[in-house]
Formats: C-alpha cells, structure tokens, sequence
C-alpha cells in the first residue's frame, strides 16, 4: 500500500472512479446486445452522483494532494467539482427524450459526457502546467466530438469543426505559454512557480507566457476577444448538448483560470490584473449589445453567457479573496438559471418538431402559465433584478470590485447589466404581451422538475444564501 | 555556437506561421489542421530547448505528452472533417458560413 500512499492515490480516487466507470460503460455499450441508450445514459448518471458523494464524503476536508502535488483537493476544487458534477448529470438527465425524439440517441453521447466530466475535474484539481494541459485536452477533446454528436446535421458538424480549430488554436496558445513560463521559472508546479516568481521583478519572457496562457483561458470560458465559437455552437449543436457546454465546462474553465492567477502568478498579479479587467470588460459590453439583435434563443443564450463570464471575471479582476468568493457564489447561481432556462428551451416542442425562435415564445403566458413564470424568473434573475439570485451575484462580484479599488469596472459593469436587462425583458415582453403562437407539447418531468427547481432556488435564494455564502468562503479561502 | 536563443528564435517563427496559417488561409481546413500541428510542434521545440538548457527532464516529459495528446487531436480533427465533407460535400474554408451573427 505504500505506493497508493506516496502518489497520494486517496485525493486522486473520485477521478479513478469515474474512469472505470466511463470505460465500463463504454464496453457494456459495445460488447452487450440488449442495452440501450437510455441505460447507458442513467448508469453514466448514477456514476457522476456516485462520484459526487465520494467527492463530499471521502476526500475529507482540508488540504490534500496526488502526484506531488500536480493533482490538489481543496475546498476551492470541492466546491467546483461539486458544482460541475451536478451541471453534467442534471444536463443528461434533460437529453434523455429530446435525444430519442430525434433519433440521436447513442451509446456514446453519456460516455463522452463522463470523459468531459472527467477532464473537468482534472482542471480543477490541477496543480501542474502539465496537468492542467492534460486536464484541459480530456475536456476539450471530449467536447469536439459532443458538439458535432448530430452527424447528419450540417449545421451540428460545422459547431463541430470550428469549435475543434479555435479550441485547437487556443489550446496551441496556452502550451506555448505554458512553455515560456517552464523556461523562465524552471518549474512546472504552480506552487514551484510561485516561489521562483517571489520577489524577482516580472520579465518580459514571463509576461509574455502569462498573456499566452490567459489567452487560451479566456478561449475556454468563452471571454472577449476569445469568444466567436460560443454563438455558432451553441446554435448549431443540438439543444441539450449546448445546455451542457453552457453549465459544467465553464465551471471548470473558469476554476482554472482562477486556480492559475492566483496561484503560481500571485506574485505577478500587476501581469495580468489589466488584461483580467479588460477582458472582463470587453465581455460584458460585447455579450450586452450582440444579444440585442438576436432572433435565436440559443444564440441569445451563447451572447447572455458570454456577458455573464464577464461578470464572474470582475471578481477574479478584483485579485481578493472576497472577489473570488463573489465569483464563486456568481457561478454557482450562474449554473443553476442556466439549467433552467435550458429547461425551458428543450420543453419548447410543437407537434413533436423542436422550435428555437424567440417568436415561437410568442404569448406563452396565455398557453402555459407555469413555463412562462419559469422562464421570466430565470430572465429577471438574468437581468440582476432583486430580490432574485441574480442580483446577489452581481451584487457580490462588483462589491468585491469596489473593495478592491476597480470603481470603473464596477461601473462599466452595472452599465452592461443595465443594457443586458433590455434583451432580457424583451423575452418577457414576447411572452406576457404579444398574439399567442400554436401551442407547445406539454413538457416531460424531468424538464418540469429542472425547471420549478431552479426556479425556487432563483426566488429563494436569500432564505439559502447564509449557508452558501459561507461555502463559498471557505472555498475562496482555501486558494489564498 | 547555437545556443538557447536560436532554439526559441525557430520556435517563435515555426509558432507565428501557425497562427498566420490559420487565420490567413481561405483554401483549405486541411491547411488549417497541419498549422495546428506546426504550433504544437513550435511549443516542443521550446520545451525541449528549455529543458536541455536548464538540465531539467519535466520538459521533455511534457514535450512527450503534447506528442501524444497531438496525435489524439489530429484524429478527432480528421473525424470532424470527415462529417463535415459527407453533410456540405466540400471542405474549403469560404463554405464554413451556415451560421453567422
């Protein structure tokens, strides 16, 4: 037992859990003949709650660490992890009936979804350039093939393929980053080079490295300048596969990108705290006034989230322990209004056919009351109206911004927020106010259930809050 | 003598006509698979340079798992574009438009 003990296999066995069991259902689903997709897909649930529980349970609660120290348990991964774990499961849990209604359902899609998952929790976990590279590739490499899962769909594989070479693009980035920052420091260990960084001044070779692998971060959290993929596939791929790309990886990307600025850069905070804040800025501008135009709810969506990045980067911008607590509590609520205006976007079927207009919204409330509140709570709380959960995020990242002395970000922020509102409540407005449209099938439970859910947590959130807030900053903490 | 700085030099070159490959070609996706490759390749360069120069073997592990992880890609990437060719029948770079705004 002394290897498992060296390695620090214990800190490392929810991920070992979730390989087998990814790999397991990959044979049952070639090698058995009566199995169908539907049980590959709740067996690759079940595996993500199982890992879930171990993840809470047993990885106890302090500081742990793998492979010395390129794979860290802390409270910051346990809470991300968490977070993306329940993202990919409640996003499987949808696709089951939009997948067979039509005809995508496979015995790869649930599989695909674990690896993903997989690769997520390496990246929050990494502790390591080279983990993180691999933890990234895992995710990404999975990704590609999800997005393009719709094969006879020419719109599906284009999402694909551009998602594959700007993915590609980026991650070329963030290696060669990674490389100039091996060659200056000598380490590949974030703590390693955080220590070789202490008290030198910043070369231009180190800032250079920086930028690079910023840039490949930013292309994986979809941030401006980086952020051209996210409309295409989100509209092109198909609806419960962009439902997944818009919960549980950007949890992931964003928990890396947090994990590597203030870890190995602390002390080069003054490198990249002015391309965190204009790359945050430039979000929330571009993701505000690109969504105004737009005719496709997905699209909207992809514009709406690439906004909402920006916001939850205000908090890493901050660089404070409060600004990531912001960030943390942002994405956690960011998370839980995304599942649930997906919710409401896969229940919007007529006659069997998937809609996906705005239009098609059009006098909701006159045809089904429940979906219509749903969705506008989910808009409100977009929109950062209180006493909604939105707001207290919002409230939190630019609070922490303030704290930190970034008056312009904050507000340049609640500008954008103000401007964002508008495409927000014109959903609102398609649903209470205009001619009723044909009405919708009626929505499958387990999209009900998503969508009440998310929509009681969005109310009520100040009863939870206390709980969560203190969660959070423990998490944020544990980075510092 | 060659030394670290014409190993970082080629790299940085091998790099740059990566990216330009990329973004500056309208021909073909194949063009754009084997710039990918030209920049992953650039990155080992610098790897194993760094870590000759620092005499530190973690680069050249890391050089060995880019291999690798590169390898993974180019097969993903090629699977795409095989999909991509059967549903549009052309894979040039100027008919990737079906979705825009």
């Amino acid at each position: 037992m002394s290897i498992v003990h060296n390695l620090g296999l214990a800190a490392i066995f929810p991920e070992i859990a979730l390989a087998l069991l990814a790999m397991l259902l990959l044979m049952e689903g070639v090698f058995s003949k009566r199995v169908t997709p539907a049980a590959i897909r709740w067996g690759a649930i079940a595996a993500i709650v199982a890992v879930g529980l171990m993840v809470v349970w047993k990885s106890g609660t302090g500081l742990s660490t793998a492979f010395a120290g390129a794979f860290i348990v802390d409270p910051f991964a346990r809470f991300m992890k968490v977070l993306a774990l329940a993202g990919s499961a409640i996003t499987l849990a949808m696709s089951g009936k939009y997948l067979a209604r039509t005809k995508m359902d496979s015995n790869e899609y649930p599989v695909l979804v674990l690896l993903a998952t997989l690769g997520m929790m390496l990246m929050i976990s990494a502790g390591d350039l080279i983990s993180l590279y691999l933890g990234l590739e895992l995710q990404s490499l999975a990704l590609y093939v999800v997005a393009a899962i719709n094969r006879d769909s020419v719109k599906a594989s284009e999402a694909g393929l551009k998602y594959f070479v700007l993915g590609s693009l980026s991650s070329g980035m963030l290696l060669y980053g990674a490389s100039l920052v091996y060659g200056v420091t000598g380490h590949t260990g974030f703590a390693t080079i955080a220590d070789a960084i202490a008290g030198q001044p910043t070369s231009l070779a180190l800032v250079f490295g920086i930028v690079f692998i910023m840039a490949g971060l930013a292309f994986k959290v979809s941030a401006v300048p980086f952020h051209m993929w996210t409309p295409d596939v989100y509209e092109g791929a198909p609806t419960p596969v962009t439902a997944f790309f818009a919960s549980a990886p950007k949890l992931a990307a964003i928990a890396l990108f947090t994990r590597v600025m203030v870890g190995p850069f602390a002390h080069a905070t003054q490198a990249w705290q002015q391309i965190a804040i204009f790359i945050s800025f430039a979000s929330m501008a571009l993701g505000a006034f690109a969504a105004i135009g737009q005719t496709n709810i997905k699209r909207l969506l992809a514009y709406s989230s690439i906004a909402n990045m920006g916001f939850a980067l205000v908090g890493l911008a901050a660089g404070t322990v409060e600004g990531v607590q912001g960030m943390l509590v942002y994405m956690l609520i960011y998370l839980v209004t995304t599942l649930g205006t997906f919710a409401c976007i896969l229940a919007m079927r007529r006659k069997g056919i998937y809609v996906e207009q705005i239009s098609d919204l059009a006098g909701l409330s006159r045809r089904d009351k429940g979906l219509a509140f749903v969705l506008a709570m989910m808009m409100f709380s977009l929109a950062g109206i209180p006493p909604l959960a939105g707001f207290f995020g919002k409230l939190f990242v630019f609070m922490a911004a303030v704290k930190a002395g970034l008056y312009a970000l904050a507000i340049l922020g609640v500008l954008a927020s103000v401007i964002g509102a508008y495409y927000y409540l014109r959903v609102i407005k398609v649903m209470y106010f205009d001619e009723p449209a044909e009405a919708f099938d009626g929505a499958d439970m387990e999209l009900a259930i998503v969508a009440y859910a998310s929509c009681a947590f969005v109310i009520g959130f100040i009863v939870v809050a206390q709980p969560l807030v203190g969660w959070a900053t423990g998490a944020a903490q544990s980075l510092f | 003598m060659i030394g670290l700085s014409h190993y970082l030099t080629v790299a940085a070159v091998l790099f740059t006509i990566g990216i330009f490959g990329i973004f500056l070609n309208r021909k073909n996706v194949i063009i754009i698979m084997m710039s990918i490759e030209l920049m992953l390749l650039a990155v080992n360069i610098n790897l194993v340079a760094f870590s000759t120069t620092l005499q530190d073997l973690a680069g050249q592990v890391f050089a060995l798992l880019v291999l690798t992880v590169a390898a993974g890609e180019a097969a993903i990437g090629l699977a795409i574009l095989v999909t991509y060719y059967r549903n549009r029948g052309s894979i040039a770079v100027e008919d990737i438009n079906m979705m825009k705004g």
